[in-house]
């Protein structure tokens, strides 16, 4: 379980400076690839618009400077704080659904003037901060009664971001929080336990989706049946996919893109873009350095020195992957399209910025440990 | 640390299941994708055609193509296309038949395809949309090239018109000869040469957006224009014909007994064409179809009359090829005279009788009896081959669509028709142009022409030639010769012509009031053609001043002259005009003067008007 043998323990070197100020390198680095990657399709993908690239680029420094913060808080703080950043990210939920910004259909957006983002990107760290946190308090694996308050903790931000609603997001929570009780030693009964009362339940989740998110769905099944209208997204999206190739038409070649077929071509569906232009090779050398950064990130939750520190690194490098795989799924045409952006590629404000602060708080669990330990 | 692992297995898994799906849409499925992906962007765009121009004999202009504007909409790019049209109802003044067309064409055409909404936009309207075309995307106005008739009336039974294609005509039109073009030949030139002045669309091949905005493009292939066409038609006849019948309905048609040339095509009333090119509203059109005196329905082609006694010469000459009638031969008309085993009495139209009567005196004087006694020697059968020989009951085959045959008829076709037999009075109606032998106007110019011409003849045409709209290469088409009749005789025709020329110089002739100072010689025949609905009796009781309009008697004519060297056949039919002679030839007379003279010696007083060209809502 190395697969990032560190070198860099006490070295006086870049890296070792790195280290110090509780920076990461290898994770760092693996996140800049991506999200100098990232900027590099989004030119071409936003039709050759500089704006939006430096845009982007902006809200990646933004996102780097809350990593940083984030990075330097000790893990014990995040503990401490648990309950009170859970309660403030449910309280703003709450708002949203009283005063946010309504947007196709959906009420996430949270304006206080200079910024506006959407309380439940928050949501995505506090309920995994919390569980962890709680899950701490008891010996584990956790008892049956543990369990159902732990239950408790994830189906309420659920709810909240559900009946906004946003389905992607409300995902990513119960993935974040599920995880850092699996972590936790949740026995294999309950889990498979879990599953069945999911595949029974299924049918009164359908009853509570949005039109569109049932119609996306159906299509989902049978894209084809509709190509003009509901099934387009997908549609078009395979066609850019495929015809790139294995080698990809080349950097701004794609045509799918270029020509407006594809939509959402530089927020959901930018992963099209980059299998356009840059071929089966090009996303395959994605899918390695996000293979790279989840594996840095279990890394980080198997050295871990307290239970809590080893949840919560655990249930964020785990979701991480949930985030990339629903995206790519649904790219591809494997998963419905529910609205998941592709982490650190796709053009968009808030993930960014609660995505990097989730890779702060790894980078924080990985060098606050190795201070400790000196 | 073993759930860790449990997670990294079930995330590899996961993974590969993304890989597998990549590997198939990428590699394996590529081509397929490939395909589709260019599909997607490649748009095959036309370049319509030119058509061609077409002008008469002189180079006067006939139809040409114009800029004009046009109201276009691209569906794909329009949200709501209801609310769009009720916003722009006002604005372009649309009423429900354009905007129910207009949902017509909308489905039948691609989505990012523009579809005329409204032709014809005057310039204020177009200054009207320009202001408010922020509220319309998707709607453009552009110019279009569109069809012309600088004539108007003058030549639409001619010249025809174009108008939309319609989904009739889609099924039997080949689509890539169309492509790009909205527009077909209806009627007339128009249609009847529709393959020459169409010419070859050209495609372009196009990269489109997914919008279908074009943005540059990839291949090009050259069409070819229409080619222009040369008539035969000399447009001042043509007036002047139509000036001539005034107010009067029917029809003139000159001839060029030379080459078969159409020298003028007049059909009365008549209607602008120009109405049909941008979308004839609902209103007009039913305005058009249902006016009773038929402006749409073109009289010289489509129109059988009985001849009336313009026939009379032709029977003569049967007469004489046959051996029925001797050229001595005389007849004394009483005024009436009856047949065996019947009590029927034939009259002639001069109740108190011509006298006595020969070949010639009975074509000057128009004697019923003697004809009646010709067609009576020569029995239906002979008279039915003999006018066969002159196209009697067969369309001339002039280069106009839907032309009638007439009828030319026979016991065969009385007893085919109407299981009767054919009874010996009906003979004797037919020696005079009457009962059912029923000719067009175009057919009666036709044998005049061939009398003229002595038997030989061409096939009626109105193209002279066609030019090549790049080079200006102009190419003749050949008059087309027909098979000539076959009379033992000259001397028989010249007698005949001599009774024809005495018609209109002899002083007892039916027309020689009308062409006593013509510097030419002529030779004519008036004719005056029943209406059915009164008895014989009935009608030639009254004045005709005290017969109710619409039951008075068509009045013909046909000549043609210089009698030495023919240069032009004419026949007109007027319409409930009454006699040949004092209503239809002084038209031809006009006609023949402005032909062999270059302009109109003849002068009388017009006949009495009603409105000559017929438009849309009345």
């Amino acid at each position: 379980m190395t697969p990032f043998p560190d070198k860099t323990r006490g070295d006086s070197t870049v890296l070792g400076t790195l280290e110090m100020v509780h920076i990461d390198p290898v994770l760092l680095a693996l996140l800049l690839t991506i999200c100098a990657l990232g900027l590099t399709v989004l030119y071409s993908a936003s039709g050759h618009s500089a704006d939006m690239v430096i845009n982007q680029a902006q809200r990646l420094a933004v996102g780097m400077g809350v990593m940083v913060v984030a990075a330097h808080l000790p893990p014990e703080m995040y503990r401490a704080g648990a309950p009170w950043f859970y309660g403030l990210a449910l309280i703003l939920c709450a708002f949203t659904l009283f005063l946010g910004d309504e947007a196709k259909g959906a009420q996430r957006w949270l304006d206080f003037g200079i910024v506006r983002f959407q309380p439940s990107e928050l949501m995505k760290l506090a309920t995994p901060i919390m569980v962890a946190s709680f899950l701490h308090g008891f010996p584990l694996p956790p008892r049956w009664h543990t369990v159902i308050l732990t239950l408790g903790l994830i189906a309420i931000p659920t709810m909240l971001v559900m009946i906004q609603p946003d389905l992607g997001t409300s995902l990513l929570i119960v993935a974040s929080g599920t995880f850092a009780l699996y972590l936790g030693g949740l026995r294999w009964r309950y889990i498979l336990g879990a599953v069945a009362a999911i595949g029974a339940s299924a049918p009164i989740l359908w009853s509570q989706l949005h039109d569109y998110q049932r119609q996306r769905i159906l299509t989902l099944l049978d894209p084809e049946s509709d190509p003009l209208g509901a099934g387009y997204h997908i549609a078009q999206s395979k066609i850019a996919i495929g015809s790139g190739g294995p080698t990809g038409k080349g950097w701004l070649e794609g045509t799918q893109a270029k020509l407006d077929f594809l939509p959402e071509s530089h927020t959901d569906f930018i992963l099209a873009v980059h299998a356009e232009e840059l071929g089966l090779i090009g996303v395959s050398l994605l899918i390695l350095l996000y293979i790279g950064v989840i594996a840095r990130g279990l890394q980080v939750a198997a050295r871990a020195q307290d239970s809590f520190q080893r949840l919560l690194a655990g249930s964020l490098s785990m979701t991480f992957f949930v985030y990339v795989f629903i995206n790519m799924g649904m790219v591809i045409g494997l998963l419905p399209v529910v609205g998941v952006p592709l982490p650190l590629m796709s053009y968009g404000g808030t993930s960014m910025v609660s995505l990097l602060a989730g890779f702060g708080i790894l980078m924080s669990i990985h060098t606050h440990r190795k201070l400790l330990a000196s | 640390m073993a759930r860790i692992w449990v997670a990294v297995g079930v995330g590899l898994a996961l993974t590969a299941l993304i890989v597998f799906r990549l590997v198939k849409l990428q590699i394996i499925d590529r081509e397929y994708y490939v395909t589709r992906a260019e599909e997607n962007r490649m748009r095959l765009s036309a370049v319509p055609p030119v058509r061609g121009l077409v002008t008469d004999r002189n180079g006067v202009l006939l139809a040409e193509n114009k800029p004009a504007f046009v109201l276009e909409v691209v569906p794909e790019q329009v949200k709501d296309m209801n609310g769009l049209l009720e916003r722009l109802r006002p604005l372009a003044e649309l009423d429900d038949y354009e905007i129910d067309r207009f949902r017509e064409r909308v489905a039948k055409t691609p989505r990012y395809r523009a579809v005329p909404l409204r032709g014809n936009l005057t310039q204020q309207q177009v200054a009207q949309f320009q202001l408010n075309r922020y509220q319309f995307p998707g709607v453009d106005v552009n110019a279009k090239l569109t069809r012309s008739y600088p004539l108007g009336a003058a030549a639409a039974h001619v010249v025809g018109y174009v108008g939309g294609i319609t989904e009739r005509e889609l099924n039997q039109i080949e689509a890539t000869a169309y492509r790009g073009l909205s527009q077909i030949g209806k009627v007339g030139v128009e249609r009847s040469h529709e393959e020459e002045l169409r010419g070859t669309p050209g495609t372009k091949i196009i990269e489109a957006n997914a919008y279908g905005r074009p943005l540059r493009e990839l291949d090009y292939k050259q069409g070819a224009p229409g080619k222009n066409l040369i008539l035969t038609i000399d447009s001042k006849v043509q007036q002047v014909a139509q000036d001539a019948l005034g107010g009067l309905d029917g029809a003139v048609v000159a001839l060029d007994p030379r080459n078969g040339e159409v020298i003028a095509l007049v059909s009365m009333p008549t209607f602008d064409p120009q109405l049909f090119v941008a979308g004839i509203d609902h209103a007009s059109y039913n305005a058009l179809r249902d006016n009773r005196r038929r402006p749409l329905y073109n009289r010289a082609l489509q129109g059988a009359y009985p001849p009336g006694s313009t026939v009379k010469p032709f029977m003569a000459l049967a007469g004489y090829e046959y051996d029925t009638l001797q050229p001595a031969h005389s007849e004394f008309c009483s005024g009436s005279m009856g047949i065996a085993r019947t009590n029927r009495k034939y009259r002639c139209w001069k109740r108190t009788g011509h006298g006595w009567m020969n070949m010639a005196s009975a074509v000057t004087q128009s004697c019923d009896i003697y004809f009646y006694k010709v067609a009576e020697g020569l029995g239906i059968k002979r008279i039915n081959s003999f006018m066969d020989l002159f196209g009697l009951g067969s369309p001339t085959g002039v280069d106009l669509p839907l032309e009638h045959s007439g009828l030319l008829p026979s016991p065969e076709w009385k007893q085919r028709t109407r299981q009767q037999i054919w009874y010996p009075g009906e003979t004797l109606n037919v020696g005079i142009g009457q009962g059912y032998l029923t000719t067009t106007p175009i057919q009666l110019a036709q044998i005049t022409a061939r009398m003229a011409m002595r038997g030989r003849g061409f096939k009626p045409h109105v193209v002279q030639a066609t030019q090549d709209a790049i080079s200006n290469q102009i190419e003749r088409l050949d008059p087309e010769p027909l098979k000539p009749i076959s009379h033992r005789l000259t001397q028989d025709w010249d007698k005949v012509e001599n009774a024809m020329v005495q018609v209109t110089s002899s002083r007892r002739g039916t027309a020689y009031n009308v062409y006593k100072d013509a510097p030419y010689s002529s030779a004519g025949k008036t004719g005056t053609a029943q209406v059915a609905g009164m008895s014989q009796e009935e009608l030639r009781a009254r004045k005709l001043t005290e017969t109710p309009f619409h039951l008075r008697d068509h009045a013909l004519f046909i000549a043609y002259g210089p009698v030495e060297d023919p240069k032009i056949a004419v026949a007109v039919i007027a319409e409930h005009a009454g006699h040949g002679g004092s209503s239809a030839a002084p038209i031809a007379r006009k006609v023949m003067d402005q032909y062999l003279l270059g302009k109109v010696l003849y002068e009388s007083p017009p006949p009495e008007g009603r409105e000559s060209a017929i438009g849309g809502q009345e």
